[in-house]
């Protein structure tokens, strides 16, 4: 912002708001922004969780053991539920986004937004069969 | 069916005041009547000194944005019938400076849209004896959305991005440069990569979204804003697996 001239009687002084530390607060969609924002703690949160239980496999049964222990605390049960809400709403907000920055043209017609969010709940729900069966099944 | 309708306006007179205060001014209601129309009366009838911007009052110019119980607006496009019984604030566009009443200063705004050439480059201009430069239908549809702006700075009052970091080249300026690198007959896409790429371009979007909601020319700049990141990191990663191909 260019501030070159001084306040004179033929040169307004100008008023500028301060944006307030609360902006986000004071409207819906803006807090609901800063909730997505947030939510990235908790997907990275999941990350860390699944490389300190690798860490845990490869040290050996009862490292592991120490971990489920820890996982089985209300501390952590709680922490992860909260993890899991902030996550699902990061992935569907995420997938919900896409069609946004990649609109896809056939034959010259845009396709409509549903057709590209599709496969990514598509593939998720598959991965997630595929990791369960692992889980559970395997 | 009520016969009036209270305006709060705000009002800044440099001269008089350090800062804005609400100004009410009972007007007329009338359902066919947008918020200018009122703005107009008040200014006619009740108080001459009132300043604010608007030209065309048929949402081409974009002239008359102003925050409208706080959400950008367009006032010669909304309607007072909305906001029955009243009362409805009207206050200068958010994240500029008020240079008086409901106007505020523009020249950061003009300064940015002139930074992305929002114009066609040529590497080399062909003579004019060749005719024009020809466009495919679907040519035009790639980006005629983008094309649509009327640079009424509704996006930046939107963006918080922008309020809190005016170094943000912000939505308007952005979504018609990527308007211009989508068209067809457009070779400047590089030359406008270097401002675009930087922090303050398109990176510091955090898309929020907040100005294709509140465009009143359902222009997309969040859209297009996205769409250039992708293009950008992707041609960041070709760049990186095959640094001998071009730039």
């Amino acid at each position: 912002m260019k501030e070159t001239h001084n306040y004179t009687l033929y040169h307004p002084k100008w008023y500028r708001e301060r944006v307030s530390t609360y902006w986000w607060a004071r409207q819906w969609s803006y807090f609901r922004f800063i909730l997505r924002e947030l939510s990235s703690i908790f997907v990275a949160y999941f990350v860390v969780l699944i490389l300190f239980l690798l860490h845990a496999l490869s040290q050996g049964p009862e490292s592991y053991a120490a971990i489920q222990e820890w996982l089985r605390t209300p501390f952590a049960i709680t922490l992860n539920f909260i993890s899991l809400l902030f996550t699902l709403f990061h992935t569907i907000t995420w997938f919900n986004l896409t069609p946004r920055a990649m609109p896809v043209r056939i034959g010259g017609k845009r396709l409509p937004d549903w057709m590209i969010a599709a496969p990514n709940y598509v593939a998720w729900v598959v991965i997630s069969a595929i990791v369960a069966w692992f889980v559970i099944g395997g | 069916m009520i016969d009036t309708i209270t305006l709060e306006v705000a009002r800044y007179r440099p001269e008089q005041e350090t800062e804005p205060t609400f100004e009410r001014f009972e007007v007329p209601f009338n359902k066919d009547w947008v918020v200018l129309d009122a703005l107009n009366y008040i200014k006619d009838r009740l108080d001459g000194s009132l300043s604010y911007r608007w030209s065309c009052r048929m949402g081409v110019c974009g002239s008359c944005g102003m925050m409208v119980n706080g959400e950008p607006k367009l006032t010669c496009a909304t309607f007072l019938s909305k906001y029955v019984p009243g009362p409805i604030r009207v206050e200068p566009l958010r994240y500029f400076p008020v240079v008086r009443d409901l106007a505020v200063e523009m020249t950061d705004f003009m300064d940015k849209l002139k930074s992305v050439k929002p114009w066609i480059i040529r590497q080399e201009e062909r003579p004019l004896s060749e005719g024009e430069y020809l466009q495919t239908p679907v040519q035009l549809d790639n980006y005629k959305q983008f094309s649509m702006c009327i640079n009424c700075m509704i996006c930046y009052a939107a963006c918080p991005v922008y309020g809190l970091d005016h170094h943000f080249i912000g939505p308007a300026a952005l979504a018609l440069a990527q308007r211009y690198n989508m068209d067809s007959r457009d070779q400047g896409t590089d030359e406008r990569l270097d401002l675009l790429s930087q922090h303050e371009g398109i990176w510091g979007c955090t898309f929020v979204g907040e100005c294709t909601k509140a465009c009143p020319k359902n222009v997309d700049p969040a859209g297009a804003i996205q769409q250039y990141k992708l293009k950008a990191a992707t041609e960041w990663f070709k760049s990186f697996l095959m640094p001998w191909g071009r730039k």
